[in-house]
């Protein structure tokens, strides 16, 4: 029975998504509203495993010594003060008059959301451009057709995308001039690109989808 | 030591002028001379290259780092067009009579803050100015803040402080759902089911701009703010095509590309791709903002890459690829 009670959980909740896009009237519909709660409700405990997952690592390995284990401590200190003054600046303005949330100007969360937490996820994300930069200049070379293609569209599409692009082609006709240019690339050649990918993507989540349902495939249930 | 030497004058540099920005402004002569001193600098990389030396990587970190930095002290713009699909959204929401309800998807946090708040400033403020009334959910945990954020920049613009929006009568915050596209999914039925209360627990029917509001065919436009999943793709695939609602998007310039299929086939009323295209909404609604700003930054970027990549092309053709120490 462990592996035919989650085969028979996957198999009734993928008909019933299926069959209520099919049949949106009721009892179909009611199904649909049902399962979509149950879905909401699981992924707000997932949001809370992925958490105590990240806590219960960070702690094994500050006590085993591991190497960085003192970023471990930075991730707890981190979680915890969010987690104490979102409870404290919940708590304080549900009794204060007139009421106010945690997540409104002023309060501590406020601040640290805004001074500490909006920065450093920022600061981390823009590192990116730096290694973006140094990958380029080793690596995007014109060594045969596709990689010059790819050159000439990836260098014209950024150049567009910039006002710098048409000061510097401004003596160009206007259709020739870099922002048409991208225009033209992002509309035709991309979309192009892009349906046929999306198409593929498709027709493969359909199969994977019917042998999930029908329990031919079964890896999510090993482990 | 003498490698971070150089980091760490940059980054004493920078501080000092992030405290004296206005007195470090450079006039526009000036900017001009920095740029073409920038642009002397790439050549002497290009010399470099093509005699065999490659480049090591922290040059190419710095040089990205100045051509990021120096442009906030510049004292010029250039001139943006405003691109089709920009003026697609514009005119989708212009076209919007006074009262209409627009709902604001933000899904996106922090770290795409500087490409989508820019957008949701101006949208803010655009629709506060035009009375268009706006129910903002997030289908990311941090949406509703970012969200929260724009709201702000639109309250403490002094045109609209004169008549300051009431919340729950000309904009709500329902706050963030978890579900991903069964959210989509779900209020195409009933919004209520899917948001019971707002942001700060007051009980849907309370809200005077909800009354009337059940689902999708009560929402006159949806403007989504998108930085992956779910995102716009979730909100074509359901809110348009199964429920028939128009919806404008702006994405981060890495999702733009995967959405111009939508724009194409009409399904996307519109697309603001990156900072670009946060910069062109600005620009067409007339409310700027620090898009315009931050893409001075992101062309002189743009500019040092692609001098790279050409100049590592260069150097590929020239096949002066030696071995010899790096420079740096």
């Amino acid at each position: 029975m462990r592996r035919e009670i989650p085969l028979i959980i996957t198999f009734i909740a993928g008909l019933v998504f299926v069959v209520q896009y099919f049949i949106p009237h009721p009892p179909f519909d009611a199904f649909e509203q049902v399962f979509t709660n149950w879905f909401a409700i699981v992924q707000a405990f997932a949001i809370w495993l992925g958490a105590l997952s990240l806590m219960k690592f960070s702690m094994l390995k500050i006590r085993r010594k591991q190497k960085d284990w003192f970023m471990s401590v930075i991730i707890i200190v981190g979680f915890v003060v969010m987690v104490a003054y979102g409870a404290y600046d919940g708590f304080a303005g549900m009794h204060a008059s007139p009421t106010y949330s945690f997540r409104d100007a002023g309060t501590h969360f406020d601040w640290l959301y805004q001074n500490i937490y909006t920065p450093l996820t920022s600061t981390m994300f823009a590192l990116l451009a730096f290694f973006v930069a140094s990958a380029s200049y080793r690596a995007f070379r014109a060594r045969n057709l596709q990689a010059t293609l790819l050159l000439i569209a990836g260098i014209l599409v950024m150049i567009g995308r910039v006002p710098i692009g048409d000061w510097l082609t401004s003596f160009m006709p206007a259709h020739y001039q870099a922002s048409n240019l991208a225009t033209w690339i992002m509309n035709f050649p991309n979309a192009a690109g892009q349906r046929a990918i999306m198409i593929g993507i498709a027709l493969g989540t359909v199969s994977t989808s019917l042998r999930i349902i029908l329990g031919i495939e079964r890896s999510h249930l090993e482990g | 030591m003498k490698k971070i030497i150089p980091i760490i004058v940059l980054l004493i540099l920078f501080v000092i002028a992030l405290f004296n920005k206005s007195q470090l402004e450079m006039s526009a002569g000036v900017s001009i001379l920095v740029t073409i001193l920038l642009g002397i600098a790439m050549i002497v990389v290009l010399i470099l290259t093509i005699s065999g030396r490659s480049i090591e990587r922290r040059i190419v970190f710095l040089f990205i780092g100045v051509s990021l930095i120096l442009p906030f002290f510049m004292n010029f713009t250039l001139p943006l067009q405003v691109s089709p699909e920009v003026r697609t959204l514009y005119d989708a929401l212009a076209k919007l009579p006074k009262g209409s309800k627009v709902l604001a998807s933000y899904d996106y946090d922090p770290p795409s803050a500087p490409e989508l708040q820019p957008m949701g400033d101006a949208f803010m403020k655009w629709a506060f100015r035009h009375d268009i009334k706006v129910i903002i959910i997030g289908l990311w945990p941090q949406g509703p803040l970012q969200a929260n954020l724009s709201v702000n920049a639109a309250l403490a613009d002094p045109e609209i402080a004169k008549h300051p929006p009431k919340y729950g009568v000309d904009y709500v915050n329902l706050g963030y759902q978890s579900g991903n596209e069964f959210v989509i999914q779900g209020m195409g039925t009933s919004i209520r089911s899917k948001f019971p209360s707002d942001l700060y627990n007051t009980p849907y029917d309370s809200i005077p701009l909800l009354r009337g509001v059940e689902n999708f065919s009560n929402i006159d436009f949806v403007f989504n703010l998108s930085a992956g999943y779910p995102g716009t793709v979730e909100w074509v695939q359901i809110a348009v095509d199964r429920f028939g609602v128009p919806v404008g998007a702006g994405n981060t310039a890495v999702q733009a590309p995967q959405v111009y299929p939508y724009v194409e086939s009409g399904q996307l009323t519109g697309l603001l791709g990156g900072m670009s295209g946060g910069a062109e909404f600005e620009k067409i609604t007339k409310e700027p903002g620090q898009a315009n700003t931050f893409l001075l930054s992101q062309s002189f970027a743009h500019v040092v890459v692609i001098g790279f990549i050409l100049i590592g092309n260069v150097a590929l053709f020239m096949g002066k690829t030696k071995r010899r120490p790096p420079i740096g």
